[in-house]
């Protein structure tokens, strides 16, 4: 009996460590697969495509917690760009003027988070006011994104983001380019994902956030405004979403409307690895951070040793469902192990 | 205007109404300042109701309250928390996912600036658990929690108002052991000296002679009587409670039951309740062939939970069941249906209709495999074993292919037992069969469930309404906190005995034991 204990102890704190453990894993293994895997300018690429996949994890985690999801933030990506590489390459254009206005990068950056935020708005407003799913809603707001992504420019890549000087809006390419020999879009990830979890363990919204994902009933009767709070965490999503607009934009250094298809995914991959659950009520930012890394690395590794596109989907697809049936356990691992010591008290 | 010192709440005719129900008709109450005012009415008399009004948790659909001479409307729990009302729900409101400490103080955090101070909130949560005499780390999430527990904190989150004047309890015992009960009083005394108001809803008789001051009841939606307890005694409670009034007619059986063999047996069923302590407590019974046998219990006795059993849905459970003189292994739905157990639930909404389906298929879904031919449907069978039950039972349809839910209640209880009677039972089991239809519909059900027993089917019928379940069981078993408590027979059978046996198994007698 006590031997079954402390192995079952055992293997909870390995099971709590699990996406740490696999992380560490499958960077063994690609470094042996692949020798240039650990070198300076593999790793900086492999950050770049992190601090995309973990921005979006980071809204998403909100969004979960409280039992939702939010199926639009790739669309928002591509709109976002296409929104912010228009503004700076044409120009806002009144029709009634015909004058054409230039503006200067920060306030395009603050415009677009603006927007970021108000996609996030509408996706809660649907959610609560009209009652609609939140699969469905956001679905829908998805459409209606890339919709407007491809109508900004009729499908057409706009590819002079860098700005012009005589206009005074230069400056945007900086999102994309590294610092000090790290990618920008990584230290904006690291302030993000810092004030996400102050957010959620240290000030009282994100109590209310694990609230109303364990028992919204109770939420409500415990005079937590449950939809005020919905809004606002589809809110940080498009907010996040419209960071990670930015930046990918301004690293490809064009902006393509069909860009960050299919990301949401990548999103929703992260924050489930780091052992956020679907059906709300858990999960930690730590935890989507080391998702998002593990997603990078697999993505990124695997191409690099050359494994096929097709084969990348299979593969990942089965490392998602693998770390749910994992998580399950540890759930039922943890019942059992609150059951026996409630027992021996 | 109304002003009295000695009252700090007062409720001036309150309606309730639900689509379909009056749940509150012209409920006048006043709630005495630092005394433990109680509420007492059978299941659905309208107590709970009452006090969510107060609370602030639903809003009267007429009538006015007043606090300190003036009126007050609640538009939320904010809005009556702010006056210094506090409730503890009858079902748990907690957070499972969160720690016992952030679910002390949700919604009242302390906050250093913008950020939360949680060493305040967890020494406040340890010294309020003090208090409560239930030093529960202030860490442990809630979910992880024994029920009585969870209980506990769930009135550790009222304590830590200051500015508390009333406090509502709506069945805070439910799932307290004795001594847990005791340190509850304990609390509610300080309470009062503390100049708190209390009101306090128990289905549990002794506790509100040894604890309560005033008692109100409610029956059926309406005020009926209310005296200090100390004028009071058991009785005068009881024969408030359940009234003199209404009388439905006794059938009169042609079947000598004495000589009828026994259809089912059940010996020693158990089953477990989640967080310790019996749903079912060593429950034996029998059912004769062509009898109506009656379970009465007041809710959470455990009566659903014996026919769940008997269905096959809780295979956890233990115990002997004989069936026609064979022993019967409980596996599955499907087989109990198949080995001619049928089912009428309790919740007709949410269990026994599929609301998306017309009348036809809703009473022949459960039955489907003997009108199939081959892969393929025959309607036309179908059909015609459906008419012969809408004729049967006199369901008033005009198309069978209409929506089941344009029918009134209880022609839509009567499709739910049709479904029941096309599957071919022997037994019949119906939990509150005359839940939430009308008086005229009610006896219509009774008649059926008479004719269908004269026909030599075996019946049992749940209900928490003591006239009804009187009128129409040949005999009764009560059944109090998973325990039989007691088998009336014939003149055995009255209002007095079953009250006082559906109490027998909780508080501080043997049911108190468990903790």
């Amino acid at each position: 009996m006590r031997n079954n204990k402390s192995g079952n102890q055992l293997l909870m704190t390995i099971l709590k460590g699990r996406t740490f453990i696999v992380l560490i894993l499958l960077v063994i293994f690609f470094s042996i697969a692949k020798n240039n895997f650990l070198a300076p300018a593999t790793i900086t690429m492999i950050a770049k495509h992190v601090a995309l996949y973990g921005i979006l994890g980071l809204g998403m985690t909100f969004v979960i917690i409280t039992g939702g999801i939010d199926l639009s933030v790739g669309s928002v990506v591509g709109l976002i760009g296409m929104l912010a590489g228009g503004m700076i390459q044409e120009g806002i254009t009144l029709r009634f003027t015909g004058n054409t206005y230039y503006f200067s990068v920060p306030v395009i950056v603050v415009a677009m988070l603006i927007v970021g935020c108000l996609i996030g708005m509408i996706n809660g407003l649907i959610v609560t006011k009209l009652n609609v799913a939140p699969f469905i809603a956001t679905l829908g707001t998805m459409y209606i994104c890339r919709g407007f992504a491809n109508l900004r420019s009729g499908g057409a890549t706009f590819s002079s983001i860098g700005g012009f000087e005589g206009l005074g809006n230069t400056g945007f390419k900086t999102l994309g380019s590294n610092i000090a020999n790290i990618p920008a879009g990584v230290y904006i990830f690291a302030i993000l994902a810092l004030l996400s979890a102050i957010l959620l363990k240290k000030m009282s919204f994100g109590w209310y956030v694990l609230a109303v994902g364990g028992n919204e009933r109770s939420a409500r009767l415990s005079g937590i405004k449950a939809d005020k709070i919905k809004i606002l965490v589809y809110m940080i999503s498009g907010f996040c979403a419209a960071w990670v607009g930015m930046i990918n934009t301004a690293q490809l250094s064009a902006a393509h409307p069909a860009s960050g298809d299919g990301w949401e995914m990548n999103a929703i991959a992260a924050t489930v690895l780091g052992g956020t659950s679907m059906a709300g009520g858990s999960g930690t930012i730590i935890g989507t951070i080391v998702g998002a890394f593990v997603i990078g690395v697999i993505n990124d590794g695997m191409t690099m040793c050359g494994v096929s596109e097709f084969w990348q989907k299979v593969i990942r697809g089965m490392v998602i469902i693998l770390a749910v049936v994992i998580d399950q356990t540890q759930r039922n691992l943890q019942a059992k192990m609150a059951l026996q010591a409630r027992n021996a008290n | 205007m109304f002003e009295d010192p000695n009252v700090v709440l007062h409720c001036e005719k309150i309606d309730k109404i639900y689509p379909g129900t009056k749940a509150l008709d012209g409920v006048s109450f006043d709630l005495l300042k630092g005394k433990v005012n109680v509420l007492i009415g059978e299941n659905g008399a309208g107590k709970s109701t009452l006090m969510k009004m107060i609370a602030g948790i639903e809003q009267p659909s007429a009538g006015k309250m007043y606090m300190d001479g003036k009126e007050v409307y609640f538009k939320d729990t904010n809005a009556a928390r702010a006056k210094g009302i506090g409730i503890i729900h009858q079902e748990l409101s907690l957070f499972p996912n969160m720690t016992v400490y952030e679910n002390i103080f949700i919604g009242h955090e302390f906050k250093k600036g913008l950020f939360l101070d949680d060493k305040k909130h967890q020494e406040g949560a340890r010294k309020v658990l003090a208090r409560l005499e239930h030093e529960i780390p202030p860490e442990t999430m809630v979910g992880d929690l024994r029920v009585g527990q969870q209980q506990m904190v769930e009135i550790a989150r009222n304590l830590i108002q200051d500015d508390l004047r009333v406090l509502i309890m709506d069945e805070p015992t439910s799932s307290l052991s004795a001594a847990e009960v005791k340190v509850l009083f304990k609390i509610m005394r300080e309470l009062l000296a503390d100049g708190i108001s209390i009101v306090y809803i128990s289905h549990r008789l002794e506790e509100i002679m040894e604890i309560g001051d005033h008692v109100t009841i409610l029956r059926d939606g309406k005020y009926v009587a209310d005296a200090d307890v100390k004028d009071i005694e058991l009785s005068w409670i009881v024969e408030n409670m359940v009234g003199k009034n209404t009388q439905y007619h006794r059938f009169k059986r042609s079947i000598d039951l004495a000589k009828a063999e026994k259809v089912l047996e059940m010996e020693d069923i158990c089953l477990p309740k989640q967080g310790g302590g019996w749903l079912l407590n060593h429950v034996s019974m029998y059912l004769k062939k062509g009898e109506v046998l009656g379970i009465y219990g007041l809710l959470g006795a455990g009566r659903s939970e014996l026919f769940e059993c008997l269905m096959g849905m809780h295979p956890e459970h233990t115990g002997k069941i004989t069936y026609q003189g064979k022993p019967m292994k409980v596996k599955h739905i499907a087989g109990q249906i198949r080995s001619g157990l049928a089912l009428v639930p309790e919740d007709r909404q949410r269990q026994g209709l599929i609301q998306t389906l017309d009348i036809c298929k809703n009473t022949s879904i459960a039955s489907m495999k003997r009108y199939q031919f081959g892969p393929f449907l025959r309607s036309g069978a179908e059909e015609k074993a459906v008419d012969g039950e809408i004729s049967q039972l006199h369901i008033k349809v005009a198309d069978k292919k209409l929506p089941i839910l344009s029918l009134s209640g209880g022609n839509q209880q009567k499709v739910v037992i049709g479904k029941g009677l096309l599957t071919n039972p022997t037994v019949l089991l119906m939990d509150e069969p005359s839940r939430g239809i009308d008086i005229g519909a009610k006896t219509e059900v009774f008649e059926i469930i008479h004719e269908l027993s004269e026909q030599g089917l075996s019946i049992i019928v749940i209900s928490s309404e003591l006239k009804e379940i009187m009128a129409i069981a040949d005999r009764i078993y009560v059944l109090s906190n998973g325990k039989c408590t007691g088998e009336l027979e014939g003149e055995a059978i009255n209002e007095d005995t079953l009250v006082r046996t559906s109490y027998a198994g909780l508080g501080t007698g043997a049911g108190a034991a468990e903790v």
